[in-house]
Formats: C-alpha cells, structure tokens, sequence
C-alpha cells in the first residue's frame, strides 16, 4: 500500500515538475529583453544631484522610466494598442508626470520613482490640441487641457477640474496653443487659417474669460513649431511665404497690430522651399520664457535670436547644425552645438552679439543654449557637441566634446539634454541622442557613450536563426570532403595533417579547460564577440536574424541575447512588407552562408533585395537582379546552384519570372524541371487561388521564363474572404508515416507536403449567421481536399498547419468563448504509394477528422515546435495577451480523443475526450518573464532531438528551450557520475578478485 | 452516335454515394440550367477549350447529371499525342450557382479550371473523377479532377476501345459542417458516472473512511511500542 502510494506521488512529483524550470535554472537556457519603442517625448529627472531617471513616452503607447546610467528599465507601463492608448503628451514636473492619452481621453499621473499612479481623470473626447504645466506664484499647480472646443484645468496634486470652459467660435477658430507665464492669466491661441488670430485670456482662478481679441493675419496657417511666446509675454510667429518674423505682446490691452520683421531686416535667409521653425524655451512653467530662441532657416542652419527693447537682433549663426536644444540647470540655461570635428562653427554674428547683451539679463541670469551641428557629409563619423551662453551666445570654456554616433544608425532625429550644474558652477551635461533607426544613444561629457538602446527591436516584423559556421579546424576537416581527389598519396597526407590539427586543437582545448578550472568561476566569463562565434556540440547555440519595422537588421546571439551585428537599410518605406529568406546555410564551407531580405513597397508593389551575409550582417558582393515589376509572389526552390545557394524565383504582376541566382546553371535546371515546378497566387480582394507552372521554353532561350495558368478556384469575396493562406514549413520532417492504433494496425497519415489551408470569414458579421471556413487545397492541383464551415464562428483566426494536422482557433460568437479546432488526415490504413508522394498521384481523397475543445483565454499567436527528425510530440506554443507563453502537448488536440475511454484507446494512450482545454501554469515556459504583446513565436530545431528553440517577439524578446517530451537524450545536470563510476570500479574490481580467488581454489582443488 | 455515362449525385457531405446510371440523352429531362464543361488538350500547351460535355442542374437539393459526347478520332489521336509529350489535360466550368431554384443574380464570370496528365487519363482509359466544390450558398467555388488510376506507367493504349467515351464519375461536395465543442455529451456522461458511483457507496468512500481501522490500529501500535520503550534502553540496544 506505502508502496503504491510512495510510486503514485513520485509519479506526480516528477510529472508535475518536470516541464516546469526549477529555481536555479531561471535565466540559465533563456533570456528576455524588454524594449519600448520609438521615444516620442522625453524627460530627465533633474530636481536633485543624484537624479538618475529618464522619463519617456513612446510610439508604442508606453510610459517608462529609464536608469540613465545603465539604460535599464525601471518601470514600464504598456497601454492598449491603437488610438485608444496613444500618448498625446507628456509633461514632467518635480517627481509627477502626466500623460495625456487616447487624443485627450485620459489624464493620468504617474509618480516617477516608483511608477505607480498617482490619479487619472476620465475626460470628455474630444480631439486634443494641447496641454501645459501652469502655475502661479513661482510654484506649478494646475495642468491646462485644450482640446478643440474646451479649456479645462487641473490641480496637479490630485487631477480635479478646478475649472472647464467652452471656447468661443470653436467652429471656425482652431484653437491650437495654451500659453502661461506664471501670472494670473492663461492665454488660449486660436487660428482662422489665412485670416486672424485670435487670442483669448482666462483668470486661471476661476476661468472667467478676461480678455479676447483676434488680430488679422493673412499669412497664418497653424501655430505649432511656427510661434511661441518669449520674454515677457511677447508672441513671436515667422512665416515662409513673407520671409518675416512678426511680434505681438499678449499682455497689452488695445487691439494691437503684429509687427512685421523682414528676416532680411536681420540678415537671414530662409532656405528656399523650407518651412522656418521657431523653438522657445520656458525653463520653468511658473515664469516667463526666455528672450532668447531659436530659427531653424534651413535643414542644417540654426540661428539663434533674441528679443530685448522689442528689437529682435541675432545673437549668432550656426550652420551647419542639425539639431539645436535649450536646458536649464538650475539659474542656468544653456545650449550646445554638435558639429563636425574638422569645421568650426561659423560665428558669423559674433561682433553684433558683444552688442546686444541686455546688461539686466547678464545680470539676472547666466542663459545658455546647447545647439548640435551635425554634417551628413563626414559621415557622423565624428561630431562635437559645445555648450553656448544662451544669453551670449558665447561658448562655454571646457564643454566640447567629439561624439562618435554609428555611422549606420542614420540620421539623428531628436536631442534632449540634462545639463546641471557642478561644484565650481560650470555647467556640465549628459545628452540623450535618438537616431533615425529609434536608436537611443546616452552620452556623458567627455564624449563616452554610457549606453545606446536598440529600440528598432521592439517592432520585429520578421526573423530566421542560422547555425553558427563550424569552427577553423572542424571547417579544415569538412573541407577534405568537399575537395576534388588528387592522388592517393596527397589524400592520405591530407588526412594525417588535419587529424594532426584536430589533435593539436583538442589538447589546446583541455588545456584551457585546466587552465579555467584553476580560476574562481566568476572570472572564466564566455564573452560572446563575432570572432568567437562558432557552432556547440549539439547546435544549441544560434545566430538570430532580425528584421524590425524600421529598416534596421540585427543578427543576435541565441544564447546570450548579445546584439553582434546591426545594418540600417536607409531607404526603406515604412510600410514595407518583409520576407526573409535562408538562401545558402552554414553547411556549405568554403562559400559563407547567405540570407536575402525581399522588401516590397506595400503601396507601390516594387520590391528590392537585400542579400547579406547572416553571420556578419555584411552585405553580399552578389548583385540582386533589378526589378522593375511588382512582384507578387517569391518562392525559395530546393534546386541549388553550383555555388550551393537555392533558387529564388521572384513572380511579377506579368506573371514572368525573375530567377535569383540565374547563372547559366541555374537556368538550365530551371528548363529542364520546368514541369515540375508549380506556384500559386492568392487575391483575396476577388477571392481567387491560382496555380501556375513554369513553362519550358520553345525556342532556345534560356533567359525568358514565363509560366502558365494551370488551375483556378475562386471563393466568391461577397460571402466569405480569404484571411489566411498557410502551408507547412519546407524545412519539417515527420518521423513516423503512420499511427500504430489500439488493435495494432496503422493508420497512416496524410503527408501531403503542398497542402495549402486557406481561412475564411464570412462577410456577415450577425452572430447568428457569421461564419470561418476552413478550406484544404492541394497547392499543385488545385484540389479542394476538405471544405467546412464553422458556423456562429468569427475571426481574429489563428492556424498552425504542420504534418498531418491543422489547428485553429477562432471567437464562438453565440457562446462568446474562444475554440480551438484540429483536423487531422488520414489515408487510411492502407498506403496508395508508401516510396514518394505526388500531389498529381492522389485520386482518393483522406479522411479527415475533427474535434473542437473550448479554450479559456484568447490567444495573440501560435505556433507549433519543431525538431531535428520530427520525433520528440509535438507541442503547441500558444502565445497569450497576458504575456505568457503556453506550451501545449499536441495530444490534447487530438480528434481521435474517444468520448469513452475504452481499452484499445488506453492503449494507444488517447486521453478521453473533454470539451474544455486546460491552461495549466506548469505549461508557461516563460514562468514570470512576461512578453507583452506577443506578436509571432520562431521555432528551430536544434542539433538534440528532444530540445526545441523558441523565439517569442512581440515588445519584448524572449529565447528559450523547449523539450516537448523531456529531455530524453540529455543526463540530467545532477547525474550522480560518481557513484555509477565507484560502482563501476568496485564491480569491476570485486570480479578481478573473485577469479582470482575462484583460481586460487581449483588450484587447491586441484592439488588435493 | 450519342452515347452517355451519366452519373447522378445528391451532395451528401461526407459521403459521396455514386448513384444511379441512366442512360438518356441530353432531352431527357431538360429542367433547370445547363452548364457547359469544356476540356483542351494541345501540343503547345496552349489552352484551346472546346465541349466536352454538360452539366444539368435540376431540383432543390444540389442534383447535377453529366452528359457528354465520346472523343472523335482525331481528337483521340491528338489525346494521345499529347500525352506522348507529357502534355496537361484541362477542363473548365463557368462560375455558377448550382442552386437552381434561386434566382440567378450574377452572370457567370469567369472560369474555374483544373487539369491532369493527359498520360494519366490517357492510361486510366478515359476513366475519371470530376468533382465540382460549392460553397455554403450553392455557388460553383472549384472543380477538381483525377483519373483512377493516378500513375503514368508509360503503358500502350488500344485507342479505339479505351479512348472511345468517358467512364466518368461526377461528385459535388458541399462544405461540412465542423463539429464544435461537445459539452452536452460530455456533461450527460459525467453524469452517469456520478450515478455510478452514487449506487456503488463502496467506490465513494475515502481513503481514510475506508481504512480507518487500519490507520487507528497503526497507530495505537506505535504509541504502545514508543510508550513501553524505556527512554535509556533504546540507545544501549542499538550501541
């Protein structure tokens, strides 16, 4: 009975745990990198010394606090998706930042220290136009919300309305800025594009409007980046089309004309067909802004500006500069110039600036401005950065310093800086630089670069893992192979020498592992650099090929998360589709192994190839055939060239084919298996699945490849749309033909490798009569070899084909419950054709059956694990929008679970059916490691059969190992080695002695 | 010469039932749409389509019958030509509905077309299987076809007996309709099994209801066993 019981709890001990990670394996075989997105507003944290945070709002709909020094993440909140969740602006004051989101919908603010909420209002909708910090008396106390038709304020403490009022005129005027100075008033700035402007003042205590009054201005179109308030109250607005700046106090009571200021006047000129951008800089929300800003003139040309007596006068000229920004530390403002290392800066209005100084302002406050010159021309290769007095205009003694941003990393977009001040009241900075690739770069004074972000890698779009090439001496062994034979004595030669190399390497070898055996452990650190690459015993280790939404490609380590390589393609559209493609592996030594990118405009059709080398991220030397036609459809043939790399057949919308590689070689296979060579097109606007097959040539050309129709089916797009089309991965292998069932006979499978299942749904959307269909077509044939239709089903689908199976998932409308469905086929328990399978030799149709379970949670992505030979089970990954990963044995989605367990079925290890499908928390591989909005899993096989690698990207990345039905080939890491090998020797030993004995004896005997 | 194989079929899914042969003419029973199906076989590949038969759609219920002319000689001549150079054999229908007691809104559009090896027909002596796909309103979606046997052995046809007509079989299949979660089979067997084990109490008992006797006597042992054992004498036994 202990017995019994002893086994069963073992039994569950070990069933329970093993497909869980146990404590000290955390982070062993698995990493994650979490990652925000594009920064669309940035703050540092400045209100003491120490401060060490950023706070940044991105595209991503997410507010995060970074650790300025390491560039981690302190806090991450990730909003909904879509508009719902985009962050219109973020204002930071004192340990509070408020975040705007959802186009005015949800005021909210976070205390930055910790990232909890301090409070959220739910406003009215309404399109947001803008939002400031407003304050009173030197102290920020209210947030002003200006929407489209209504001003509201805000205590800042606790987010309550102290006040909303409508604006006047909303239908005509655009009200489009809110400005306060830190008095009483609160100036709403309004437009009637090519008319007036109209400005209205509040009371900031209770909202009663003050004053209004509209100003004609024929030359207006919009306010932002074209006029801000400096100096006392004092609007400024320029204009490209009369080349001059215009000057209104805000403050003066009668009905004021602009003042017109000819940028003649002040010997500027605005680069031709250039819209001129003013930047002010209010340093503290509770005070006036500064008299002095910026006007960019030009893609590169700043001039920095000031107001004083009203008289506007330049204070000095930089070009060329790219980027220009202001930042206060403490009483201090300052601004800095990057330019290129070998051009100084022109200071063309350098006498006029000694001039201008007001004495008062001099006096009062020491204002500095930070400008960044950049020159595309050097290449960024190098580029400075200075401080300038932002009332001078002067530099700062000690503040330039050479900057070395990645010269593939494009442009630089945006610049913030943190400049404060030090023991001796100089003033020092840090810069946060964003790059045109969403690169986030952090630099320190003396130019180092404390730390970059690849936040391009938080919109993957699309990725491959390559094996790692072998290293130099298994390389040396494999190349004996692949040479031509020359004589039997250099063969033999050839074989001792390389047999000397691997010798000598594997003494090398023990004698690191010695030499690393003597050291404390947490020296011997395995730095992963791309000299080092080189491939493990069993494949475990893989190099990642990236490709995110930017343009931007990274090839990454698989077993570290290290970024090894990364490539910017400047000119890519960004809504560009993507396909990757392994053209030659790492097999074929000497020639390296080589990835093509097809990126296809998604407007236009065209497409271009990028063809890389995946270990390096170098660009091949191999010239991609120029397209000229949009291409409708690739395909990567299993035909290879002389060099080893696979065919690459490209389809343009003329149905011709473009070959890539297309050596003469190629060509010629390409003609001669030409009838076998089949594709099909997809149009799911009409509805229609077409095959083609490439068309032997009549006349001896090689070069013109044309192709025929061969079958057509149309599913009619009034009734149902085709919203997936999904055939097997080329590169599975199923192990066993058939299943061995209860009454040991076998029912074969259905392994049709051109198997397409194609998803519709229902155009009808009543929950009643909405319907997905499911269709599998033979993609040679045409052949239509299963149709049915979920009834009361909807979309979003999510479908795994692989082997003989396909899954799906869909949305039950009636039950209002998400359900997977399996359809698995079967020929039957006899074979048509056991040696080869062709689609054009099928006549019997398979069986097909088909279960569905409910399963509790909606699900983001899914996909099914993949091994070396395809016999480990198969799991399911299931990616959910908790952010957990769900490894799901496939045999729980088996339509051949029975309904009554009966004893053949118990033989075949069915388990009974049951209608629900159950999560349990053991199946998570990512245990706590949440991946926020998964959006694909990648899944390799690895060199061990039983382990699978998995890839799961979304926001965040996360790699690890699965082993679907454990880790049958691996011992365990607690295999007691000492005990098998002493028991070994004493056996060994205690036989020695026995025959010893047992001799010793019949000699004895023997002699009696 | 008008010989025909007419095959009728009523759409059952998942069950494709050859029905009935009769033998009549193409104005037998003409109600309801006629539907051409054509066929092209040619040396340069080129499709140039031409009647090979027709569909007639009749009655509520999806019924199609098939009438169709044997091949001429020269017809059966280029069959095999082409079939020589491993040439495709294709037959097309137009777009339709085959739910005649609708009425027909949309002209036919288009074509649907499959092929085959004209070796493979050629070798299976012209005996094939046609099968028109419908979606779940009736509406033509594709037509398939294979020849029984599917291989090309590379065998010698008799052209004038095996080329002569068709042996064809006609199917139409309909979408089935995809099971979904059965929870009321599943919960009606929980039940029973709940019945079950309500009439059989011995089953229902616990682990302890139904060893309690021996648990209580283990117990009362060892307390017996541990309680006599003087505190001194246990450590001297095992020295």
């Amino acid at each position: 009975m202990a017995n019994l019981t002893t086994c069963l709890t073992l039994f569950f001990l070990c069933y329970g745990l093993c497909s869980a990670v146990y404590e000290d394996q955390v982070g062993k075989f698995d990493w994650r990198q979490q990652y925000v997105g594009k920064v669309l507003f940035a703050h540092f944290d400045s209100h003491s010394q120490a401060a060490k945070k950023l706070i940044l709002a991105t595209d991503k709909n997410i507010v995060a606090s970074l650790n300025s020094r390491t560039g981690e993440l302190f806090w991450r909140h990730v909003d909904k998706v879509g508009p719902e969740g985009h962050i219109d602006t973020l204002l930071f004051h004192g340990q509070d930042a408020v975040v705007m989101a959802g186009n005015g919908r949800l005021l909210r603010s976070w205390e930055s220290n910790i990232g909890a909420l301090n409070w959220e209002m739910v406003l009215d909708t309404g399109s947001f136009q803008a939002a400031i910090l407003a304050g009173t008396q030197d102290s920020v106390k209210f947030v002003a919300v200006l929407k489209k038709a209504v001003l509201s304020l805000h205590y800042l403490s606790n987010g309550h309305q102290k006040w909303v009022e409508t604006l006047p005129d909303s239908d005509t005027v655009q009200y489009q800025a809110v400005y306060s100075s830190g008095g009483s008033q609160l100036f709403v700035l309004g437009v009637v594009p090519y008319s007036h402007l109209s400005i209205i003042a509040f009371n900031i205590e209770d909202g009663e409007i003050m004053s209004q009054r509209s100003v004609a201005a024929p030359w207006v179109s919009k306010v932002q980046a074209r006029c801000g308030v400096v100096d006392q109250g004092v609007l400024l607005c320029v204009d490209a089309t009369t080349l001059s700046l215009y000057m209104l106090p805000l403050n003066s009571e009668e009905p004021a004309e602009l003042q017109q200021v000819p940028l003649q006047s002040l010997d500027l000129e605005l680069a031709s067909g250039y819209q001129p951008v003013l930047l002010t800089t209010q340093p503290n929300p509770a005070r006036p802004p500064l008299a002095q800003f910026f006007l960019q003139l030009g893609p590169d040309h700043h001039v920095l500006l000031q107001l004083s007596d009203g008289l506007i006068s330049p204070l000095r000229d930089f070009q060329p500069a790219f980027l220009v920004s202001f930042a206060t530390a403490g009483e201090k403002t300052v601004a800095a110039v990057l330019s290129p290392k070998n051009e100084t800066v022109s200071a063309k209005a350098g006498g006029v600036v000694a001039e201008t100084v007001h004495p008062f302002l001099h006096f009062f406050l020491m204002h500095c401005f930070i400008v960044l010159l950049l020159d595309h021309a050097y290449d960024l290769q190098a580029s400075s950065v200075s401080l300038y007095s932002a009332d001078s205009g002067r530099r700062l003694l000690d503040t330039t310093v050479t900057v070395h941003l990645d010269p593939n990393g494009g442009k630089p977009e945006k610049l913030y800086v943190h400049a404060f001040l030090k023991k001796d009241d100089s003033v020092g900075y840090r810069l946060l630089v964003q790059m045109e690739d969403h690169t986030l770069t952090f630099l320190q004074q003396p130019g180092r670069v404390v730390w970059s972000r690849e936040e391009a890698l938080a919109d993957v779009v699309t990725m491959e893992m390559v094996d790692l090439p072998l290293t130099g001496t298994q390389a040396e062994l494999e190349g004996e192979f692949g040479k031509k034979a020359d004589g039997l004595a250099a063969m033999v030669l050839k074989r001792l020498s390389s047999q000397l190399i691997l010798l000598q390497a594997w003494i090398a070898h023990l004698w690191k592992l010695f030499y690393d055996a003597r050291k404390p452990r947490s020296l011997v650190k395995n730095e992963v650099t791309i000299e080092t690459l080189a491939r493990d015993e069993f494949n475990l280790q893989k190099m990642i090929v990236m490709v995110t939404a930017s343009g931007k490609l990274f090839g990454i380590d698989s077993k570290s998360g290290t970024v090894l390589w990364k490539h910017y393609l400047h000119d890519v559209q960004p809504n560009s589709v993507f396909k990757l493609m392994v053209q030659r592996t790492t097999a074929h030594f000497p020639h390296p192994p080589q990835c093509t990118l097809l990126i296809k405009d998604k407007e236009t059709g065209l497409a271009t190839l990028h063809v890389f080398n995946p270990i390096f991220g170098k660009k091949s030397h191999v010239t991609p055939p120029a397209l000229s036609r949009p291409v409708l459809q690739s395909l990567l043939l299993p035909l290879m060239d002389q060099d080893y790399s696979k065919v690459l057949l490209l389809i343009d919308d003329e149905y011709k084919v473009t070959a890539f590689p297309s050596t003469k070689h190629v060509l010629q296979q390409l003609q001669e298996m030409a009838s076998s060579i089949f594709f099909f097109l997809v149009d799911s606007s009409q509805g229609r699945l077409s095959g083609f097959r490439l068309r032997k040539a009549r006349e001896l050309s090689l070069t013109d490849l044309s192709t025929e129709l061969i079958w057509e089916v149309v599913i009619p797009p009034e009734v149902q749309k085709i919203v997936a089309v999904k055939g097997k991965r080329a590169s599975e292998h199923v192990h066993s033909q058939g299943r061995v069932m209860g009454d040991r006979s076998v029912l074969y499978k259905y392994l049709n490798p051109n198997l397409l299942a194609v998803v519709t749904e229902s155009v009808d959307t009543h929950q009643e009569r909405s319907f997905v269909g499911v269709f599998l077509i033979d993609g040679i044939t045409g052949r239509i070899i299963h149709e049915a239709v979920q009834r009361k089903a909807r979309g979003p689908i999510h479908l795994v084909h692989s082997e003989n199976w396909v899954v799906y998932e869909y949305w039950n409308a009636k039950s209002r419950r998400n359900e997977f469905s399996v359809l698995e086929l079967f020929e039957g328990t006899e074979l048509y054709n056991s040696t080869v399978f062709s689609s054009l030799d099928r006549p019997h149709l398979p069986q097909v059956l088909q279960q569905s379970y409910i399963f509790p949670s909606s699900i983001s992505t899914m996909e099914a694990t993949l091994t070396e030979k395809g016999i480990t089970s198969r799991h399911l990954l299931v990616g959910l929008p908790s952010g957990a990963i769900l490894s799901l044995p496939k045999m729980f989605l088996d339509p051949r679970r029975p309904e009554v367990a009966s004893e053949q079925s118990r033989e075949e290890n069915l388990i009974p059916y049951a209608p629900e499908m159950p999560i349990r928390t053991e199946w998570f591989i990512n245990y706590n490691q949440s991946v926020s909005r998964v959006k694909g899993i990648y899944t390799a096989p690895s060199g061990l059969e039983s382990t699978c690698l998995v890839v799961a990207y979304g926001l965040d990345i996360f790699q690890t190992r699965v082993y679907p039905s454990k880790q049958f080939d691996v011992l365990k890491d607690d295999y007691d080695y000492v005990l098998i090998s002493s028991v070994l020797f004493g056996l060994f030993f205690a036989t020695m002695i026995s025959k010893r004995l047992a001799q010793v004896k019949l000699l004895n005997r023997a002699w009696r | 010469m008008l010989t025909a194989a007419v095959f009728l079929i009523h759409a059952q899914p998942g069950n494709y039932n050859t029905a009935k042969r009769t033998a009549d003419g193409p104005d037998a029973e003409v109600t309801g749409l006629t539907v051409p199906l054509e066929h092209s076989f040619e040396l340069d590949d080129v499709p140039r389509f031409h009647l090979r038969g027709s569909l007639q759609l009749r009655g509520r219920e999806p019924a199609v019958s098939l009438w169709q002319s044997p091949l001429t000689e020269e017809e059966r001549a280029l069959l095999k030509e082409v079939a020589a150079v491993d040439g495709l054999y294709r037959v097309r229908v137009p777009r339709v509905s085959l739910q005649t007691e609708r009425p027909v809104d949309r002209q036919p559009e288009g074509y649907l077309t499959a092929f085959v090896r004209a070796c493979s027909l050629v070798e299976s002596h012209l005996s094939d299987v046609i099968t028109l796909h419908t979606d779940v309103t009736g509406y033509l979606i594709g037509i398939s076809i294979v020849t029984v046997p599917g291989m090309c052995w590379g065998a010698e046809v008799e052209d004038d007996v095996d080329l002569e007509s068709f042996n064809t079989t006609l199917n139409v299949m309909a979408p089935v309709n995809a099971p979904g979660p059965e929870t009321a089979q599943f919960i009606e067997r929980m039940e029973q099994e709940m019945e079950k084990k309500g009439k059989n109490p011995q089953e229902q008992k616990s682990f302890f209801a139904k060893y309690w006797y021996l648990i209580l006597g283990g117990a009362v042992f060892l307390m017996a066993t541990s309680s006599a054992q003087p505190p001194a004498g246990g450590g001297r036994e095992q020295s």
